[in-house]
């Protein structure tokens, strides 16, 4: 299948002023670091700097935990769930307003193709703090007995494949269930947290209810360990949130955790072969593969095989990896030269191991961090491509004969974050469902999420659920 | 006629449904309240507790298979077969925790109307904490509560009937599978309830019921990478142990549920918590069209 050559189309970047250097937001201002250093946030479609950014250290994270302590007793704690919720309005309706700033900007430091940033991230972090905003006011329905009451303060962590909709999924049912929070960002993507601050002031929510701390992983650890903190939210790699269980255990401190996973996308001999492509293509390559819940691991039954390859092949032929900002752009940078490392590094192993590497022509831009999409096939599940979270565009191929091997195979991984199911039979669906392991599963579909739905993983991917009602209870203490 | 002599029973454990005694073949003396000589109690070794989490693992297709009827239907009968030997569950709550008989049987009535109460959530909890979900697109999308699989319980180590059903009655409810650490001094009640478990229809392997010390145990089973969650309850009062296990069972994220700082009052009205806690939420999509 030939490439269409279309014209570039690119998104302008006017729309964002970013500074040449950002403090840290703590008590509703912003506030030059007493104890932390600066680093660099850099465009990774680019290698071009960004701006100079405050590493938190342990005294700021402090002076954060306080003012988030201050706000929730003297302020937070005191206002009724309808001003709770009319704030999250607030600051829902001005996200909407500045969507496309918030789009541009998303795109610019974490390297996401403008389509996804602009269609997918931004629409979604609006309706998340909407959807708990009619929350605050309603939590005694919420399922936690009749008088559900916040943990106080909250310690967030969230990482950088979608920098402000993580904030979102931590921010808003936290500021719903009545917490205050002090949220880390990942290092790599400060910047649409640090706009989301500004957002904050516009919307006057009163200061220290949210207070940002950027900073790489000390600044994290400071945060959770900090004994201020009543309530961790983390979502990153299982290695480091079973750091954070270790660093909880023997306190009061209650954690939830976001964690990796390898999920399975098995598509059986009778499903739609053309949706399922899209829906192969839309687990692995949505986002360059930074997805924890990416359908990694492609389960095809073996009397479907060539014919799914073959159009798979066809169809990433047609992909378009390039400028971020490009309208037409499918596949955008890899976050960060560290991460393009590690998928370099895994994909070699799979080399090495024995399995097919296969990835269609294309061309990849001098500077920045790129990786083209890579299939793997004669994958076995021994393999190191088949077992650890490579988060990045590589698909490792499997094969099975019966739906009793494709569970098996689904579920043999310490992960147990999603995974797909694609088949016209509707109890086949209902029961493949039933029997994987996974928090969330898709049939017939992939990668799709709503504030309303709960999203987390079984085993190894960590505990609790972000969305819907099971979100917010995450939240509130109480008896569920 | 001389007074008849009585047949004294052997405590042993309860794994996959057998009453084995400890693979070690040790065993330890347990007490009454007053220190006078009760029993020899098997004194479970840390392959016991291997062993009982692998009868846990296997027991957990059938039991988190069933239907959700059925499996309130065996909580129920349990509760009926322990209103059959109501007498000797008196007689060794109050010799194990010396109460008076009046408090026992108060203290067995409830444990009883207990696994009443749990055998009544095994068919509504799903519809009480799961849900379906309006998302903003032409998908079906649904939550659903599902076990986590295969918990350890410390069960508490003072109140050694009522707390433990307590905390044994939540996991399996929800089509969990147990490896329960009796309460080390005061086990005998939880032996005899092994006995009632075995013959009201659980399954063998459902719930494996260990007796001997927590500091032999627990820990194995903290760090097993073969369980799901952790009850730290009979680690009341113990910080130090509840903070080792609780770092143990980080290794594989088991769910905890952590240890008071004194153990509660049992007799106080549960809340959902305890079943909850043992329960994933997994959600389903699937597009609407034609």
């Amino acid at each position: 299948m030939t490439k269409f050559e279309y014209a570039p189309a690119p998104e302008s970047r006017a729309i964002v002023d970013i500074r040449s250097s950002y403090g840290l937001f703590v008590n509703g201002e912003f506030v030059d670091p007493v104890d932390g250093s600066m680093f660099k946030s850099v465009n990774p479609a680019t290698e071009e700097v960004l701006a100079e950014i405050s590493a938190a250290g342990a005294e700021d994270v402090d002076r954060a935990v306080q003012a988030a302590r201050r706000a929730y007793e003297r302020t937070w704690s005191k206002l009724s769930g309808r001003d709770r919720g009319k704030y999250l309005f607030r600051i829902a309706r001005i996200i909407q307003e500045r969507a496309r700033e918030l789009a541009v900007l998303e795109s610019i430091d974490n390297g996401k193709p403008i389509r996804e940033s602009r269609d997918v991230d931004i629409p979604l972090v609006a309706a998340h703090f909407f959807y708990y905003a009619g929350w605050a006011d309603k939590l005694a329905w919420a399922g936690a007995g009749p008088d559900p009451r916040p943990y106080g303060v909250a310690g967030q962590v969230i990482p950088w494949n979608f920098p402000l909709l993580m904030l979102a999924w931590k921010i808003a049912p936290a500021l719903a269930a009545g917490n205050a929070v002090v949220l880390k960002p990942a290092e790599t993507t400060p910047l649409t947290a640090l706009l989301f601050a500004e957002i904050c002031q516009q919307a006057d929510l009163p200061p220290g209810v949210v207070n940002i701390v950027t900073g790489a992983g000390d600044t994290g650890r400071a945060l959770v360990e900090h004994p201020g903190v009543d309530k961790v939210a983390f979502t990153g790699s299982t290695e480091v949130g079973k750091q954070i269980a270790r660093s909880v255990a023997g306190t009061t401190k209650k954690a939830t955790l976001e964690l990796g996973g390898k999920a399975a996308n098995i598509v059986f001999d009778d499903a739609p072969i053309d949706q399922a492509v899209e829906g192969i293509v839309n687990g692995i390559f949505f986002n360059q593969g930074h997805v924890c819940c990416a359908g990694s691991r492609l389960l095809v039954q073996e009397s479907v095989y060539d014919d799914v390859l073959g159009r798979l092949k066809r169809r990433l032929g047609t992909l378009r990896v390039g400028d971020p900002l490009d309208k037409n752009t499918d596949i955008g940078a890899i976050n960060s030269a560290d991460q393009l490392a590690r998928i370099r590094e895994l994909s070699e192993v799979g080399e090495a191991e024995g399995a097919e590497r296969w990835s269609p022509e294309c061309e990849l831009p001098e500077r920045g961090f790129w990786f083209p999409p890579t299939v793997f096939t004669g994958v076995s599940q021994a393999h190191r491509i088949a077992r650890e979270e490579i988060f990045g565009p590589v698909l490792s191929v499997l094969t099975f004969r019966t739906p009793a091997e494709a569970v098996e195979k689904a579920n043999n991984t310490p992960y147990g974050l999603s995974a797909g199911v694609w088949t016209d039979k509707g109890s086949r669906i209902l029961s493949i469902a039933q029997q994987l392991r996974a928090g969330v599963v898709w049939a017939n579909t992939f990668n799709r999420f709503d504030p309303t739905s709960p999203f987390g993983g079984y085993k190894e991917s960590g505990y609790g659920r972000e969305g819907g009602r099971h979100g917010l209870l995450a939240y509130l203490k109480g008896e569920h | 006629m001389a007074e008849r002599l009585a047949v004294k029973k052997t405590y042993k454990l309860y794994v996959g449904g057998k009453f084995p005694r400890s693979e070690s073949g040790r065993s330890y003396e347990v007490t009454d309240a007053k220190g006078r000589f009760l029993a020899n109690a098997a004194w479970a070794s840390r392959k016991d507790a291997r062993d009982a989490v692998v009868a846990a693992r296997k027991a957990v297709p059938g039991w988190s298979g069933a239907t959700a009827y059925n499996r309130g239907q065996v909580l129920y009968r349990v509760a009926e077969v322990m209103e059959g030997r109501h007498a000797q569950f008196v007689d060794e709550v109050a010799a194990g925790e010396g109460l008076s008989r009046a408090k026992a049987t108060a203290v067995v009535d409830e444990s009883i109307d207990r696994w009443v109460w749990y055998a009544g959530w095994a068919d509504k909890i799903a519809q009480v904490v799961g849900s379906s979900n309006p998302v903003a697109g032409p998908y079906f999308d649904f939550s659903v509560p599902e076990p986590t699989g295969v918990v350890a319980v410390l069960a508490p180590q003072r109140s050694s009937l009522l707390g433990l059903v307590s905390v044994l009655a939540p996991v399996v409810v929800g089509g969990n599978t147990a490896v329960l650490l009796a309460s080390a001094e005061r086990p005998l009640p939880a032996i005899t309830l092994s006995e009632v478990l075995a013959t009201s229809d659980v399954p063998g392997g459902v719930v494996n019921v260990l007796t001997g010390r927590l500091a032999d145990t627990a820990p194995v089973l903290a760090a097993h990478m073969d369980v799901n969650a952790v009850d730290l309850a009979g680690a009341a009062g113990d910080a130090d142990h509840a903070r080792e296990l609780e770092l143990a069972a980080a290794d594989n994220l088991k769910r905890v549920v952590r240890a008071p700082e004194t153990e509660p009052d049992w007799l106080a009205e549960p809340g959902l918590e305890r079943i909850t806690a043992y329960l994933e939420t997994k959600t389903v999509w699937h597009p609407v069209g034609v």
